[in-house]
């Protein structure tokens, strides 16, 4: 008995304990520790914090430039996940009938997922400010006469376009995936029934398609929530810090402007957030497909 | 009958046509931005502002701004720290988590369910919301940051979750406890089972998860840059961001830069290009 509860520890020791340190050491560890900081006045560098109580959460809610970056951040998250969904699944529709090529095509329109967006901010930081304003002088169009990353409006549709441009790649996979799997057996009985081709869409793929639906809603979420590389080096919150979204506001609010215990609370207003989006979706994705 | 059906054909073979060509255009729009950042690499800064579309230049093409950038980013070490930490992380990865997902399979008692639940729930927090905290404790209480294996240590335990999952996954469906039986009645510790058994019939997951992570590693800023503060310490994208910032005027400089920074990848891209897309799927499908 003895031996046995021995050999059971060990084996906890060599399997389990190493990588469950390391996890709890970078994940559990500072996530629990992050909700000391919001009672504190910690400025980054002392070694001395004072409790202050719920400050940094009133701070926090009363701060209206976070709230109008959280609010953006909605924005963009909704356009962006309609819109990366969308291209992607046309581009997945496309290439999945047997037209010429079509693993070359999809494994280019993967490509800018390969890229780290630090990369891909800069790239179409040179496409925006010099390109298409190039563009505009040669060809008179007045859309591209000034650089779209000077204007509130433009630049945060700039944000939107390379989002798109990145993630469609990534998502028109995980959709070709879903119309691989699809049997053709239904497809088939379908056509012979007589359905036309939208009713076929409408009716039998796109039910058919929802647990991909599913991962792509839950992946262009999650990712378009904490964005930060893209926004960082394609307009840098600029112009006049109209493009700052939530990710980026709270690294400033913390890193830049030394607020570490807003900056936080703050950072566990985005959590929640998440955190309920997440969990409604997963809990619409588990209906959904029991019913389909 | 047979004259509807050739009506259907050459009406399908037009759509098919025009298909093809809408594919082929939306295509080449989404190369655009790649082909230009290429093309104006070997451009001089006057040819560029002048027009960045100009395959022909007044001034001639040059590979000064390769030199240049080659140089002034420090390409080969940030190079090598690249290909150091996330070789080292993504090697930490795969043997500490398919070991906790196989304890978690088999050994169904408190501590793998605690774990296993907390993994799982880590998930959804955003990055965001550890960062500061992170930042804190290894900083302003441990001050170890400014070290490449600090960076190795958090980015193993940040991608420990989702790869226990999938190897947990993977490992409850498709390895019958049978196998470990025998070889463990024959005498085999557990740890020599797990490798000499196990693990290889986890081929397939390892693949996957090492795409995954080299990719996330790789191409990761933000950690990064919280972690790493001195210069000969950066990573390519570390390294990139810092040469723009000093360089931004330089376009062609730039340009060859961008190039640098995404070469490495994009050549093993050509070359593993099928593992890459199967992996990318398997992992979101996963999880």
């Amino acid at each position: 008995m003895g031996r046995k509860t021995g050999e059971k520890i060990k084996n906890l020791c060599i399997f389990a304990l190493p990588g469950c340190l390391i996890f709890g050491a970078v994940v559990i560890l500072p996530f629990l520790y992050g909700f000391y900081l919001t009672l504190t006045d910690w400025d980054g560098v002392s070694k001395v914090k004072h409790l202050v109580g719920a400050a940094n959460y009133m701070a926090a809610f009363s701060d209206t430039a976070f709230w109008s970056s959280m609010g953006l951040t909605l924005k963009y998250v909704v356009i962006s996940v309609v819109l990366v969904n969308a291209v992607a699944f046309l581009l997945a529709y496309a290439l999945t009938n047997g037209l010429k090529g079509q693993n070359f095509f999809r494994a280019g329109f993967f490509t800018p997922n390969l890229i780290g967006g630090v990369v891909l901010g800069f790239i179409w930081q040179f496409v925006f400010s010099r390109v298409l304003v190039n563009l505009g002088e040669t060809t008179g169009w007045g859309l591209f006469s000034t650089s779209w990353l000077s204007d509130p409006d433009k630049a945060f549709w700039s944000l939107v376009v390379v989002t798109v441009w990145q993630l469609s790649g990534y998502m028109m996979l995980i959709y070709i995936a879903g119309f691989t799997g699809l049997s053709t057996d239904v497809l088939e009985a379908a056509s012979i029934d007589g359905a036309t081709g939208f009713q076929r869409m409408r009716r039998v793929i796109l039910p058919l398609m929802v647990p991909s639906f599913v991962i792509c809603l839950f992946f262009t979420l999650s990712r378009a929530f904490m964005v930060y590389d893209v926004n960082l080096t394609l307009t840098g919150g600029e112009p006049y810090g109209t493009t700052k979204l939530v990710a980026m506001y709270v690294y400033d609010k913390a890193f830049t402007s030394r607020n570490y215990g807003v900056g936080q609370a703050e950072a566990l207003f985005l959590f929640a957030v998440v955190a309920c989006i997440s969990g409604v979706q997963i809990y619409l994705g588990k209906k959904k497909e029991v019913e389909a | 009958m047979i004259k509807t059906t050739k009506v259907g054909g050459t009406r399908k073979k037009v759509l098919d046509m025009t298909g093809f060509l809408a594919v082929v255009a939306v295509f080449l729009l989404y190369m655009v931005p790649f082909a230009l950042v290429l093309l104006n690499s070997f451009k001089k800064k006057r040819d560029i502002i002048k027009n960045p579309f100009s395959v022909l230049t007044e001034k001639g093409y040059t590979l000064d701004n390769y030199v240049k950038a080659f140089d002034k980013m420090d390409f080969l070490k940030a190079f090598g720290n690249s290909l150091f930490i996330t070789g080292l992380a993504t090697i930490l990865v795969i043997v500490f988590s398919s070991m906790t997902a196989y304890y978690f399979t088999r050994a169904k008692n408190t501590f793998s369910k605690v774990f296993f639940a907390m993994m799982a729930a880590s998930m959804i927090i955003p990055f965001q919301a550890i960062m500061i905290p992170l930042v804190s404790i290894y900083g302003a209480g441990l001050s170890i940051l400014n070290h490449r294996l600090t960076l190795v240590f958090m980015h193993t335990g940040f991608a420990m979750s989702m790869s226990v999952f999938i190897y947990q996954g993977f490992i409850k469906s498709g390895i019958p406890i049978s196998l470990e039986e025998a070889a463990y009645l024959d005498g085999a510790s557990k740890v020599k089972t797990f490798f000499a058994v196990v693990f290889p019939l986890l081929k397939p997951t390892t693949a996957t998860l090492v795409i995954l992570n080299v990719l996330a590693f790789w191409n990761d800023y933000l950690l990064p840059s919280l972690v790493l503060g001195r210069k000969e310490l950066y990573t390519l994208p570390l390294s990139t961001y810092a040469f723009y910032g000093t360089y931004s005027a330089d376009y062609g400089v730039i340009m060859a830069a961008l190039v640098l920074t995404v070469a490495p990848l994009l050549i093993l891209y050509l070359f593993l290009q099928r593992h890459i897309i199967d992996g990318v799927v398997a992992g979101a499908v996963k999880s």
